[in-house]
């Protein structure tokens, strides 16, 4: 295959997902554009965002790329209804990751932000609001993720070939989404 | 049975993960202050705000969706690290072809979108353009981040699926904030 070629492959099987991708990240700078004044009211939310959105990427698409292999390898059973154990164990880890990953990223996020003398809001104002976002938002992503990958692979799609635009497209609006609602409660129950 | 019940276990998959996970996320927050050391500029450019998302995922995923091809290829012995490798230099010339097709298009969808619910605060033409150059810039970056990164888990002989796709996610996401704000000062 010559140069040519070979980009012109690699062009054509990537511009779908790329298209996808890029609609629902601009969707999810809608909702962000929309949080200005969650923004403002919660100094040090911003610094969170490329972080949280991250996770989100990172461990669902990574229970997406898990469970894809797993069916290809027989490991797991296509079923829906927590029959299965590993199935119910992956999601129970991947939402235990998302969670902590996010609590974590608050904690760091306070302490940098101390540390360069720049202004937040309460270290438990921001942990709340990551630790609710990151619940949010693993419930959301796992539906997703898990419903795509299992109806999809019932139906003989390749399931590798489907997690990935999911998280992709799904992930960052339902990221910025998530953390818009968790500012929203926690600054309703006095946080700030 | 070649799977062992540690990979299946709750805690087994959490200790895998939850030490990257971490570092990523460390990486992650140097782009998070640099979007609040620009707060101000970018509540008063809705446009830009808009584009925050959208170009750290796509700077994410040029990055990964380069780093999954060269890794398949490396696993299949078609790919040779040299500069005349035919098969690196078409998909690195792809990568630069995909973002320089996508990103005015996200320039102009996100001023539409901005437009359509309020003030947008800068031009179609200048958001267009920040975004084009954005992609350029990014693209020619992320083959730079996944070349390295995959030749460096190939000599050390790391599974680039594990170790690649993530670290050049991660380090695109954290380099699209950058180019962003570089290509915005330049410009505007």
């Amino acid at each position: 295959m010559t140069v040519r070629e070979i980009a012109a492959e690699a062009y054509r099987e990537t511009i779908p997902v790329l298209v996808l991708s890029a609609i629902g990240g601009l969707f999810a700078g809608l909702v962000l554009v929309g949080m200005e004044a969650e923004l403002a009211a919660v100094p040090g939310l911003l610094v969170l965002v490329p972080a949280l959105l991250a996770t989100r990427g990172n461990v669902y698409g990574s229970l997406g790329a898990r469970l894809g292999s797993a069916l290809h390898q027989g490991v797991i059973e296509p079923t829906l209804g927590f029959g299965d154990e590993r199935l119910n164990a992956a999601i129970a880890a991947a939402l235990a990751n998302g969670i902590l990953v996010s609590g974590f990223a608050a904690v760091l996020g306070v302490v940098v932000l101390r540390v360069l003398g720049s202004e937040s809001a309460g270290l438990a104002t921001l942990v709340a609001i990551s630790l609710l976002a990151g619940l949010l938002s693993g419930l959301l992503l796992t539906v997703a993720v898990v419903t795509v990958v299992v109806v999809g692979y019932r139906r003989g799609l390749n399931p590798d070939t489907l997690a990935g635009p999911v998280v992709t497209t799904t992930g960052d609006v339902v990221g910025i989404a998530t953390m818009l609602v968790a500012a929203r409660i926690v600054l309703a129950l006095g946080g700030g | 049975m070649v799977e062992g019940s540690a990979e299946w276990s709750v805690s087994g998959i959490v200790e895998t993960m939850l030490p990257l996970l971490c570092v990523l996320t460390a990486i992650e927050l140097v782009s998070g202050l640099v979007l609040e050391s620009f707060e101000a500029t970018l509540l008063a450019a809705p446009s830009l705000l808009l584009l925050v998302p959208v170009t750290i995922g796509m700077g994410g995923n040029l990055g990964s969706v380069l780093a999954a091809r060269l890794s398949t290829a490396l696993h299949l012995g078609l790919l040779s690290f040299s500069p005349t490798d035919d098969r690196l230099a078409g998909n690195a010339v792809a990568t630069i072809g995909l973002s320089l097709t996508v990103f005015p298009l996200v320039g102009a969808g996100a001023w539409g979108l901005t437009a359509f619910v309020g003030e947008t605060g800068l031009t179609l033409g200048t958001v267009v353009l920040i975004a084009l150059l954005s992609g350029l810039v990014l693209s020619v970056l992320a083959v730079v981040v996944t070349v390295v990164t995959t030749y460096a888990a190939y000599r050390y002989r790391l599974d680039p699926d594990d170790v690649v796709v993530p670290v050049v996610t991660n380090v695109c996401d954290v380099l699209g904030v950058l180019v962003l704000f570089g290509v915005y000062r330049v410009v505007a």
